[in-house]
């Protein structure tokens, strides 16, 4: 008697235990590489029927009739979509209403005054025009990243007017000049934010200003086995390693989508997933400099973070936990409209830098290089940056 | 008493405490004579407590040991701004960083390593007081000095860590922060800084001994208590005079993998292993960063490596195509 309570209470602790490490079985593994490589993805069917239901694409409007007079014949001060007929630019204005206005505005008044549809004066209105110029040059600037999938406005807004994820520059922990007790941007279970850190870690908990807005450079491993002058230090490593947990995070993956973990610097055993993933650091990189940073003066003050910074763009603002935004569903197919500028069968308009732009536009020119529709959008190979 | 006979026995004796022999020579300090009896402690080893002797070297080490521990502890309780409740909460997380790499080897301000170096100086003299307490109480008391070397083997890795390797470096920035979960961070940090530790060979030595330092003490401390009931536990009288018990284990074994360690050599070999984990671990560190930048393209050098074919088709480096965005 006394043994069956005593194993009784010993199974009743291990049960214990095992709830405590915090997800329930079953969780499958799906190989990814050579066996006997480790290359694989663990994913729990049960968390996962969650995620695919709350990653689902947004309405979606009819499609437009694309001939007809155009937006900018029609509309005054219409900027960006003049290339859309006036179906076409409706069919953009209601969707943004799903896809951005707040829950209580769904409605044009969000950023457009009543009175008069082309006064810039809401700052809202004037975000909206930029992020419109964003999203048509990511879907044909970008494809190096989004592919043929593309974005909307959907993909990172998901029906609100701030993106859930967005990353402001960490104020830090306030004792950087102090006698003691200096943090150095990491080693605390929160950030100077106030939000849970990076994966739980203790790793450094903002590796976006130096990775997604500044260009410090990535690698830390070196080309030779003997030392050749690579002077990386440990605490880079520590950097790129947050900023590895963070695409992690984001993406709902292990390490081994991309990587194989005997080598992570080596591009011959990595999956092509990683060349993907390359080209999201430049693409987060580049409009957080080209679009969010310069947008900083235009938002009042509640929408900024603590150190005056404009909400910038991470992994996760698009991904949402999903290693592709809706697990790979593309919403743009459906949007023509946000895809580069049409080339235009009539008279181009008279501002010359869309003259200059929209000629060389098609809709679906296949390399980035050529498709320079948007008109910020510049071939890949002009982008500023530095090695990575 | 035929249970007291056995290690695990629920029978404990009280007896007179027992002083202990008197140590030569005698030293400075006066030996402490007091000792008490803990029931609990009988449970699950000796019941007695004390005397103690500290010593000089002892005092300082525990003197030095209390500096550093405050050092850390105080940074790590300013770093959520004195908050005790923060303290405890994010204890794990907490940390006291080496300099950053700007400084080189040079001395930085407080705030930004040099509590660190003070915290590390200290911790050092504590641990290596307290190897010479160790060497001297051996001697004192006519013991071999094998647990002092043992020791000094671990102190090898802790100095490659915090002080031999980072001057090799030329910065201080190399060695390991003070903290739980930093340490854990540094460690994986070097690895994927220096190309994989696993292909480092004396890291694999390292794990070896580890490991087997591990299944040494498993098989020895089982086969010791299996034949307790032979009076196994009296390793020594039976290593002198082989009786039952050592005929016993020394047959199960053999029965197992037809092989034996005898009740001397089993001591021996737990001895070597241990020393070897920590003496060849700090090799491995030592060689990393100074002699070899990159353990996976060493082992892929030296056809350590083996190469696997993929299942899939890998891109090249998109930072090497022309055109490519930095």
């Amino acid at each position: 008697m006394r043994d069956i309570i005593r194993n009784g209470a010993a199974l009743i602790a291990a049960v214990g235990l095992l709830a405590a490490c915090g997800e329930r079985p079953p969780i499958e593994t799906e190989q990814l590489g050579y066996r006997g490589t480790g290359m694989e993805q663990n994913v729990n069917p049960r968390i996962m029927a969650k995620m695919v239901a709350a990653n689902q694409v947004g309405p979606v409007q009819p499609a437009a009739d694309g001939s007809g007079p155009l937006a900018s014949e029609v509309y005054q001060n219409v900027q960006v979509l003049k290339d859309l007929s006036v179906g076409e630019f409706t069919r953009v204005m209601l969707s943004m209403v799903d896809w951005v206005a707040p829950v209580g505005q769904k409605d044009c008044t969000y950023c457009h005054n009543s009175e008069n549809y082309a006064d810039e004066s809401m700052y809202t209105y004037q975000v909206a025009r930029r992020m419109l110029q964003m999203n048509r040059d990511i879907n044909s600037g970008w494809k190096s990243h989004v592919g043929e999938t593309g974005v909307t406005c959907h993909t990172c807004h998901r029906g609100q007017p701030v993106p859930p994820y967005v990353w402001f520059i960490d104020p830090g922990s306030g004792r950087e000049n102090a006698f003691v007790g200096t943090r150095a941007g990491q080693n605390s279970a929160v950030t100077g934010l106030g939000i849970t850190t990076i994966g739980h870690s203790s790793l450094p908990y903002d590796p976006y200003s130096p990775f997604l807005l500044g260009d410090m450079p990535i690698r830390v491993n070196g080309p030779t086995a003997l030392p050749t002058g690579n002077r990386s230090s440990i605490q880079q490593a520590e950097w790129t390693y947050s900023l590895m947990v963070h695409m992690s995070d984001s993406l709902g993956v292990n390490c081994t989508y991309c990587h194989n973990s005997r080598a992570w610097a080596s591009w011959e055993e990595s999956r092509p997933q990683r060349s993907t993933a390359w080209y999201g650091i430049r693409m987060a990189r580049a409009l957080n400099n080209e679009y969010m940073v310069p947008l900083t003066d235009a938002f009042p003050q509640h929408r900024l973070g603590p150190k005056g910074d404009v909400a910038k763009v991470n992994c996760q603002t698009c991904h949402q936990g999903a290693n592709k935004p809706y697990y790979g569903a593309s919403m743009a197919k459906d949007y023509p409209e946000l895809q580069g500028a049409k080339a235009l069968p009539v008279a181009v308009p008279t501002d010359a830098a869309a003259a200059a732009a929209a000629p060389a536009a098609t809709p679906d020119a296949a390399a980035p290089a050529a498709a320079a529709g948007a008109p910020m959008a510049r071939a890949a190979s002009e982008r500023p940056g530095a090695a990575g | 008493m035929a249970e007291y006979q056995n290690l695990f026995t629920r029978v404990q004796v009280d007896a007179p405490h027992y002083p202990g022999v008197p140590h030569d020579p005698p030293g400075i300090w006066k030996r402490g004579v007091k000792a008490s009896a803990n029931y609990w402690l009988g449970k699950i080893g000796d019941a007695q407590i004390g005397p103690f002797y500290l010593g000089t070297t002892g005092v300082l080490s525990i003197l030095f040991f209390i500096i550093a521990f405050e050092i850390v502890g105080l940074n790590m309780l300013a770093s959520v701004n004195w908050n005790p409740l923060q303290f405890v909460r994010q204890l794990f997380w907490l940390a006291l960083e080496p300099p950053a790499p700007e400084y080189g080897l040079r001395l930085p301000p407080l705030a930004h390593g040099g509590w660190w170096l003070m915290a590390g100086f200290f911790l050092t003299a504590s641990v290596i007081l307290w190897w010479f307490r160790t060497y001297m109480l051996a001697r004192r008391l006519k013991l071999g000095t094998h647990t002092a070397w043992a020791f000094a083997s671990a102190i090898w890795l802790f100095l490659v860590l915090g002080f031999i390797r980072p001057v090799l470096m030329g910065s201080w920035s190399e060695a390991v922060p003070f903290g739980i979960f930093a340490h854990l961070d540094w460690t994986a940090a070097f690895s994927l800084r220096y190309g994989n530790l696993l292909y480092n060979p004396f890291h694999a030595l390292s794990i070896v001994f580890l490991y087997g330092s591990v299944l040494l003490f498993a098989m020895h401390a089982g086969t010791i208590m299996a034949v307790s009931r032979f009076g196994g536990e009296r390793e020594v009288e039976q290593s002198l005079d082989r009786g039952t018990a050592a005929e016993r284990a020394a047959l199960f074994w053999r029965w197992t993998m037809g092989f034996n360690a005898t009740m001397e050599s089993v001591h021996r070999w737990a001895w070597w292993f241990a020393v070897l984990c920590t003496l060849t671990g700090g090799i491995g560190i030592l060689l990393t960063g100074t002699v070899v930048d990159n353990w996976y393209l060493w082992a892929v050098k030296h056809g350590v490596a083996p190469a696997y074919p993929t299942t899939f088709e890998p891109l090249p480096d998109p930072a090497t195509l022309p055109g490519a965005p930095q």
